[in-house]
């Protein structure tokens, strides 16, 4: 599904991706590791048309991103789910609010965002959180609303930068529990995180990357560096 | 989906004028100013046109005959002249009605009526003729000119020929400077405007900073991101284009006020009226242009997808 041929990204002073050559199958459930500037989020950027290669190629399916115009951006961007560490909600939004823009954002009608939206609420265990807004909720209860925001379009790949990273670990096993399920049900998943446990739990396959070099792909779910 | 987005387009632009405030007053100030001067140095080229063109229509070629000039040999010049596609009236006055127009004119002026008594009547029969355009008149003058010279074979009858060309010319020019300024004031006028609507689109985009990431995470599309933007500008462009023809009309009965003094007033309020659906069109059309340049500007800069 994702295919990565030979990517370099060279910002001035800085070589953030060098010679990066990997596939993510579909269906997937791939974590990467690797300290802070090590490249992962460049990486998640170029799946999502955010950033451009120095060299190299990215694919997602046989479209190659990077040569997507300008105008069928969106409509790639369409098929990608993203969390953050940050969660990046609307504040000024309740979570219904926050679910509801979205779907607007990606032309939903009016129908489809009054009963969905509600719907992937209740799947991240929100249903009695609709009316609420991003401050009155704990930080686990925003990366859900983040996570049901991120789903509520069906996309094909679901990317996860850091997402339990401002998490107890407690919270961070219930999100990631979340992403197994997603991944469950067919959609690929793509993480980045620094968290050994969380590797370890899912025992997936992990890409490790340092200074923007992939230096192992391990089928079992070992974190190392 | 395109209409469902375009609907929301226009919701998400109006509920961001709204929300704007005190910027988009600002917005609608800017454009308001411009628009008003434009719409006023409209008003007045048009009107100084129709002037110009008034004096035109009322411009002739004057041709006094000498005294003893015979009525055969106007009537043969009439004739001549009247075959001339330049020409488009000719009126002839005798002698003894030029005297009657002249005592009329000077019935009061004792010494001057006592002195025709005694001379008799010293004026030549006239010819008076309108060309169809005032341009022409260079043309007829001419021909009248060597058909009166004794050397082309003609009677040196014509004692004199006048006509207001250059009044004509100096109303003209006076016009064309006034254009060239009046479109170079809009120009400036109409630059700032664009900056002040630029100023406040770009902060309605970084206000608005979140949301837009979001839309760009989800896959909006560069339309549905933009699109509200546009709109603010063009609302402000819109509503600026009705105050000022609101307050071009109070504006025209002040001017008449105003000159009522001087040659009989300055009557823009009617001609305000009469023209008021090219006004309308005018303004209406720049104030959207001016806010849609000023939003595709802003949102091309600051809202990338």
């Amino acid at each position: 599904m994702i295919y990565f041929d030979k990517v370099s990204k060279i910002y001035p002073n800085t070589k953030a991706l060098e010679d990066v050559t990997f596939t993510v199958e579909s269906g997937e459930f791939v974590s990467i590791v690797g300290h802070s500037g090590a490249g992962k989020t460049t990486l998640l950027k170029m799946i999502l048309a955010e950033d451009k290669p120095s060299s190299g190629e990215v694919f997602f399916d046989s479209l190659n991103i990077h040569k997507v115009g300008r105008k069928d951006i969106p409509k790639l961007r369409r098929r990608i789910g993203s969390v953050f560490q940050d969660f990046r909600l609307l504040p000024h939004k309740t979570a219904y609010e926050n679910l509801a823009f979205t779907m607007a954002a990606a032309g939903r009608s009016d129908e489809e965002i009054s009963s969905d939206a509600p719907h992937a609420l209740e799947i991240v265990g929100l249903g009695n959180k609709f009316w609420s807004f991003p401050s009155e909720l704990s930080g686990g209860e925003r990366q859900r609303i983040a996570i049901a925001r991120a789903i509520i379009n069906q996309p094909d790949l679901l990317i996860a930068d850091e997402p339990t990273g401002n998490l107890d670990p407690i919270t961070a096993s219930e999100i990631i529990d979340i992403f197994k399920k997603i991944n469950e049900i067919g959609t690929t998943v793509i993480l980045t995180t620094h968290n050994k446990k969380i590797i370890e739990s899912l025992e997936g396959r992990v890409l490790t990357i340092e200074q923007g070099r992939i230096i192992r792909d391990d089928k079992d779910g070992r974190y190392v560096i | 989906m395109f209409w469902i987005n375009t609907k929301r387009i226009f919701k998400f632009g109006i509920v961001n004028f709204w929300r704007n405030g005190l910027v988009s007053f600002a917005s609608v100030l800017a454009m308001t100013v411009t628009l008003s001067v434009v719409g006023g140095l409209f008003l007045a080229n048009n009107y100084m046109t129709s002037a110009l063109n008034e004096v035109k229509s009322k411009v002739d070629i004057s041709i006094s005959f000498k005294v003893d000039t015979s009525l055969d040999n106007i009537d043969d010049l009439k004739e001549d002249l009247s075959f001339l596609p330049e020409v488009k009236e000719i009126i002839y006055s005798s002698r003894e009605s030029e005297l009657a127009n002249f005592r009329e004119k000077h019935k009061d002026n004792e010494i001057l009526m006592q002195s025709l008594n005694e001379v008799g009547n010293p004026f030549g029969a006239r010819l008076n003729i309108l060309a169809v355009d005032p341009s022409q008149y260079d043309v007829i003058t001419h021909f009248i000119e060597n058909k009166t010279n004794p050397d082309l074979g003609g009677q040196q009858i014509v004692d004199q020929i006048s006509y207001k060309k250059d009044v004509v010319d100096k109303l003209l020019r006076l016009i064309e400077t006034s254009k060239k300024i009046s479109f170079g004031i809009s120009f400036v006028l109409a630059l700032l405007a664009i900056l002040v609507v630029f100023n406040t689109i770009s902060l309605a985009i970084y206000t608005s900073r979140e949301e837009i990431s979001v839309m760009r995470l989800v896959g909006a599309s560069n339309f549905y991101v933009k699109g509200p933007f546009v709109i603010e500008g063009v609302i402000a462009g819109i509503l600026s284009s009705f105050i000022s023809l609101a307050i071009l009309y109070p504006a025209t009965i002040w001017v008449r006020d105003l000159t009522a003094g001087v040659y009989g007033g300055v009557n823009l309020v009617s001609f305000y009226l009469d023209n008021f659906g090219k006004i309308f069109i005018i303004l209406f059309l720049t104030g959207i242009s001016l806010g849609l340049i000023a939003s595709f500007w802003a949102t091309r800069r600051y809202a990338k997808i």
